[in-house]
């Protein structure tokens, strides 16, 4: 059996060892942003069966932000919904026979993670200051500040791991079924992948932007603390 | 008699066994309160299950980390000659 963690090179380009990941990876791209193009080039009024798919795609995408941090959506449905449809797809890219999700491997939910926890400093620094950001790990106070910091990397990780084991556990589960009897038993296990790839992908979104949520409410000015009259 | 991939593999299986436990325990307790909420406040539904999934994930990740440890026993074990 082969080993779920090591990856091997499809070709070589260059000196540089291209892995199958990456090819199902820039393949998933060129969909994503070739038929973002396409259904946004000709917008109308009156919109189309492919427009009004479009349109409550994103409709959903800003209800869920709306529900889950009270803002505005705008500054943030970009990053989140393109993470969101970048991961669904690429879980459900098993679908298509012979390619591995490359959220199976382990170098794209570790590229995911890192870019969630940039992003956690990016939005925190733009929205609150770099002082009002920094002062966010002295919350509720400054004997926090070790374990806030340890949290801030760890919860990046645990979303890497998350995200790696259960589409990898999926996709390995199907393969040691498969061996055993490929034909049409490893169905069930598939459709039960769709549901956890989906799933998944919804968690990983919502979860950056919960954290993005925490990282920019920490950072704003504190009022002052009021005394609740109960 | 070279003991360390049996070890190795028996290390795996309790890994995984033990470590499914907890959070089978747990998720059934989450979804029996989300029930018990959702059967009080039917119209709480979309944001008690929203939360319920998010939890859920995260328990599920303890899970997932014995998964890994297990993987790494079997895959990428140092020790295994």
């Amino acid at each position: 059996m082969e080993s779920p963690l090591e990856t091997f090179p499809l070709f070589m380009l260059g000196p540089v060892p291209i892995m199958a990941s990456v090819v199902v990876t820039w393949a998933i791209m060129a969909v994503l942003v070739s038929g973002a193009a396409l259904l946004s080039r000709r917008l109308t009024p009156v919109p189309s069966t492919a427009q009004a798919i479009a349109e409550l795609l994103v409709g959903t995408v800003d209800q869920q932000i709306r529900d889950v941090t009270g803002a505005a959506p705008a500054s943030y449905r970009a990053f989140v919904g393109t993470l969101f449809l970048f991961i669904l797809i690429a879980n459900w890219s098993s679908l298509i026979p012979g390619v591995t999700p490359p959220t199976a491997t382990l170098e794209t939910p570790a590229a995911l993670a890192a870019i969630v926890f940039l992003s956690i400093i990016y939005f925190g620094i733009r929205d609150g200051g770099v002082g009002g950001f920094l002062r966010g790990f002295a919350l509720p106070n400054p004997v926090m500040i070790p374990l806030n910091m340890l949290e801030s990397v760890t919860r990046s990780f645990s979303m890497f791991v998350r995200l790696f084991g259960n589409v990898m556990s999926g996709v390995f589960v199907i393969a040691i079924v498969g061996s055993l009897a490929a034909l049409l038993v490893p169905i069930p296990l598939m459709v039960l992948d769709l549901l956890t790839g989906a799933v998944q992908a919804y968690i990983f979104a919502v979860l950056s932007m919960v954290f993005i949520t925490s990282a920019v409410e920490k950072g704003k000015p504190q009022p002052a603390p009021e005394i609740e009259e109960s | 008699m070279d003991y360390v991939p049996l070890i190795s593999i028996f290390c795996a299986a309790f890994a995984v066994s033990f470590g499914a436990l907890g959070p089978a325990l747990a998720e059934g307790r989450a979804v029996a309160a989300a029930m018990e909420a959702i059967a009080r406040q039917p119209e709480a539904a979309n944001t008690i299950s929203r939360t319920l999934f998010v939890g859920l994930a995260m328990i599920e990740t303890t899970a997932i980390y014995c998964l890994v440890i297990a993987l790494l026993l079997l895959f990428a074990n140092p020790m295994m000659p």
